[in-house]
């Protein structure tokens, strides 16, 4: 049983180490440039007359302007309405009519806009998805609506959800000064005051073919992707204004350990959540975070973890365990524990029984069996995800937008083969240091409940 | 290449080919009957099976038993408990999930070729010889009743409990499957054991496989899988109709944005109008911007995040519902948008080009379905219990394309009715007063 867990940790948890493809692999992946410096990544497929067409900017919600929280996020709303030859809604119901879906998304380091559909409509998502890079038209209608539209998508995501409240302000206190610190979808204040300029000014700095990836994944060949992407990406001048290195606010030393209570009368079920800033992964220099995924993996990861097996198994003063870290990161990531403490086990009492846990791992190292365990389970996902290009394409978006390159994504398999059991305890004991973290409480506000009737009237 | 989609690609590209033999039928030696599609150029496996039934075979008095069981599954079997099991499974890089549903159990398994016997060999003893260790129970009992405390303060939860409780009461499906504190908090072992036997029987399983193996390999793995399951479980529940009327009503919660559910009676799955009531959700509620409660009440008044309808075909009852969340002062808005609506297309259906552009959309969409594994052997087990061939997938589109404007309006006025369209909103809806039901 471990519904609860994914559902508490929410953005944070799908599988926590997305290895991703080995050159041995049977998946063929191909690259190139564009002359105006659009990278274009194929991955073939033939099984299915199927193509998934995305491109990502290298442009996310940490590349905002202090004060305009949540406009990347906006501007991706946007750029579902009208350009100068397409209307308000026409991209969509164009892929539609074609039997395809399509959708969009927003992170910290980038924005990326995807199609699935019969692989002979590829061109017309790239003439379409081409021309909405550059020739979006937006009007004061098309924004005051779509701003009540990110407000209630920040209702239903954040404001109605105590654990996503909580998310926030944890995400807040552990980056002191990053943009990490501010949510994706933006600070309420501050999405309410978003306006046409705020989004055109993002759009007009970030948006062009240079800063852009391209991945095609499915039935296709490089040669008829490159042939498709010369007639619609390449027209697209390089704007020189754009994709300038990617300087943000970085992180001071951090001194001082960080505690918070958030106090919420619809919290049910208290837990506590502690964050560690944590080394991401870097171009040519992956082996840490590599250690850390694998000790995410061993920690946190299931019912043979250790923080399972420690806490619900032995100690029995916990319901649910788990951690989280994601080394794709363009600035420094984290490494998250969450505790969910049994009934009449007090947070304090879980933290405890987290902070032995944690020391008696240190102290006694890691399981051998368990590791071999994890390294066989991770060679097996590189057979089962061949089952699902897409994904392959989503963690090659993810890396590039993050600052890898295509080698390290295909090296990243072969290093987390060849992480000892050494580098992982030398990697958690260099994370794990207070100074470096918030632990934060979810509690409910005392004598809340209010039984919950009908109102007849 | 993938037979299956070769099949269903030839008719989306008009192509003749029709290959219902891509899927292949399997019948064991032991009288068990399997869909198979083969597909060897990946050396792994998905099976899955399904026993019809679910959480509505819990016994009077035992709400959540079958829930209860179900999760406790994987928490040990045969000579190993919750770990040695846990850690087995690890150790070959399977994976097995156990879910139940108001209709039906659902195991899905995924395993290499390299270790498929052991692989098999472990997901036996976890569905015929699973151990309900007592610290298990009390571990997966503890998980169960934080669900349904925390299910008592979730918006979403608290609308579907309610429109469940007010359309089907007493029966089954009218109370939540993880069952009450007290029911859950009352189960014994005995009832535990009670559940397995009564729900994941011989005479209502239904299989299907996709990935790296043959007929043959799939019979004798199934019939090594399922045979010393018990042969007949608990009697099925009586056919209920839905029954709503039109209003409001409101459950008092203090959160920023209301949250509601809102439907009615809606149609059979073997109905000979339901493929016309699927193009006419499509048009009405369905996924896309393009649908007309999405127009109306987030694209042209930004009311919403999301406001979709879809059909709930059950195997003992049906229904039509919808969900839409607005701030607290505009959630009375989108209602009434979305009662307009209602309206308006029970009285005069669609448009020749509405209908045309959901019909490329669902018959263009369909084929992107078979997304894997793991996806296809789902859609084998749904079609199996749905009763439909191997041939349907082949078919599938044809009567998606055969729906008429007049198809479309007859189930329309049938189908939605705007005197019985109920809301439950959960939140502090201003400006909408609650309305009981017979009212």
């Amino acid at each position: 049983m471990k519904r609860l867990a994914a559902a508490l940790t929410l953005a944070a948890v799908t599988l926590t180490a997305p290895p991703a493809l080995a050159e041995e692999t049977a998946t063929p992946v191909t690259d190139f440039t564009l002359d105006n410096g659009m990278e274009v990544v194929v991955i073939e497929d033939h099984r299915a007359p199927v193509v998934v067409h995305m491109v990502w900017y290298r442009a996310g919600s940490a590349d905002e302007t202090a004060g305009t929280s949540g406009v990347a996020h906006f501007l991706e709303h946007l750029l579902f309405k009208g350009t100068e030859t397409m209307e308000a809604g026409e991209f969509s119901r164009v892929v539609a009519e074609n039997g395809g879906t399509d959708n969009a998304f927003t992170s910290y380091d980038q924005t990326a806009y995807f199609q699935r559909i019969a692989a002979d409509r590829l061109g017309l998502m790239m003439q379409m998805e081409a021309d909405r890079m550059v020739n979006l038209q937006l009007d004061e209608d098309d924004i005051l609506t779509e701003r009540d539209v990110i407000i209630e998508e920040r209702n239903t995501r954040v404001e109605n959800d105590p654990s996503a409240l909580m998310r926030e302000q944890m995400g807040a206190a552990l980056y002191q000064n990053h943009r990490y610190g501010v949510p994706i979808i933006g600070w309420r204040h501050e999405m309410e005051a978003l306006d046409l300029e705020a989004a055109t000014s993002f759009y007009q700095r970030h948006y062009a073919p240079n800063n852009a990836i391209l991945i095609v994944a499915g039935d296709v060949t490089p040669d008829e992707v490159r042939a498709l992407a010369e007639e619609h990406y390449a027209p697209i001048p390089a704007n020189p204004e754009v994709g300038a290195p990617r300087l943000r606010p970085q992180e001071p030393p951090q001194l001082a350990e960080r505690r918070l209570v958030y106090r919420d009368p619809r919290v049910a079920q208290p837990y506590l959540m502690r964050r560690y800033l944590a080394p991401e992964r870097d171009p040519g220099d992956q082996r840490t975070a590599a250690a850390l995924t694998l000790l995410d993996e061993i920690l946190g990861s299931g019912q043979t973890s250790v923080l399972n097996r420690d806490l619900q198994f032995d100690a029995q003063v916990a319901l649910h365990t788990g951690s989280y870290y994601d080394g794709t990161s363009y600035d420094t990531s984290s490494f998250t524990l969450i505790v969910v403490p049994a009934a009449d086990v007090s947070l304090e009492e879980a933290e405890a029984a987290l902070d032995t846990a944690l020391a008696n791992f240190l102290e006694e190292g890691v399981d051998a069996d368990q590791l071999d365990r994890i390294k066989f389970q991770l060679n097996a996902d590189l057979v089962y995800q061949q089952d699902s290009t897409q994904s392959l394409a989503r963690r090659y978006g993810g890396a590039l937008t993050a600052g890898l390159t295509i080698e390290d994504v295909q090296a990243w398999p072969g290093i987390l083969q060849s992480i000892t059991a050494e580098e992982i305890v030398e990697a958690a004991r260099q994370v794990f240091d207070a100074k470096q973290s918030v632990t934060g409480y979810l509690m409910a506000e005392e004598a809340a409940d209010a039984p919950q009737q009908e109102v007849s009237q | 290449m993938k037979p299956l989609f070769a099949a269903v690609f030839s008719l989306f590209f008009a192509a003749p080919a029709l290959a219902a033999t891509d899927i292949q039928t399997v019948e064991t030696p032991m009288g068990f009957n399997a869909w198979l599609v083969e597909e060897p150029s990946i050396p792994f496996t998905s099976l899955e099976i399904r026993f019809r039934g679910g959480t509505s075979l819990d016994a009077p008095g035992k709400r959540g038993a079958t829930n209860l069981m179900v999760g406790l599954l994987e928490e040990g079997a045969g000579d190993l408990d919750a770990r040695g099991f846990a850690e087995a499974r690890d150790a070959l890089a399977a994976s097995f999930r156990y879910d139940s549903g108001p209709d039906s159990i659902s195991v899905s398994a995924r395993f290499l070729t390299e270790n498929r016997d052991e692989a098999v060999a472990l997901l036996r003893q976890s569905l015929v010889d699973p151990r309900f260790d007592k610290d298990a129970l009390e571990r997966v009992r503890a998980q169960v009743l934080s669900g349904i405390r925390s299910d008592a303060r979730d918006p979403d939860a608290i609308a579907n409990a309610r429109f469940d409780e007010m359309v089907f009461g007493n029966h089954p499906y009218g109370s939540q499957p993880s069952g009450t504190e007290e029911s859950v908090g009352a189960l014994t072992r005995d009832d535990i054991v009670a559940a397995h036997e009564a729900t994941m029987t011989r005479d209502r399983v239904y299989i299907a496989a996709a990935g790296d193996i043959s007929p043959d390999a799939l019979a004798t793995l199934i019939d090594d899988l399922l045979g010393d399951l018990p042969e007949t479980g608990a009697p099925l529940p009586a056919d209920i109709e839905a029954e709503t009327s039109a209003g409001v009503t409101v459950v008092p919660f203090d959160t920023p944005q209301s949250v509601a559910m809102f439907g009615h009676a809606g149609i059979a799955r073997d109905d000979p109008d339901f493929f016309a009531a699927y193009v006419l959700n499509q048009i009405l509620g369905g996924g896309g911007f393009e649908a007309r409660l999405m127009t109306e009440v987030r694209e042209k008044r930004g009311l919403t995040y999301g406001v979709y309808s879809y059909l709930v075909p059950m195997d003992h009852s049906a229904l039509y519902l919808g969900r839409v969340a607005s701030a607290n002062d505009r959630i009375a808005e989108a209602i009434s948008v979305i009662r307009d609506e209602w309206r308006k297309m029970a009285e005069d259906g669609v448009t020749e080009a509405e209908l045309e552009q959901a019909k490329t959309y669902l018959t263009g969409a369909y084929p992107l379905r078979f997304d894997g594994n793991g996806p296809i052997a789902r859609i084998l087990v749904g079609m199996q219990m749905d009763g439909l061939s191997p041939e349907y997938v082949t078919t599938r589109n044809a009567e998606v394309e055969a729906v008429t404007r007049d198809d479309v309006a007859r189930v329309a006025a049938r189908l939605l009715d705007p005197e019985a369209l109920r809301f439950v909103v959960v939140g502090r809806p201003e400006g909408l007063e609650d309305e009981a039901p017979g009212q």
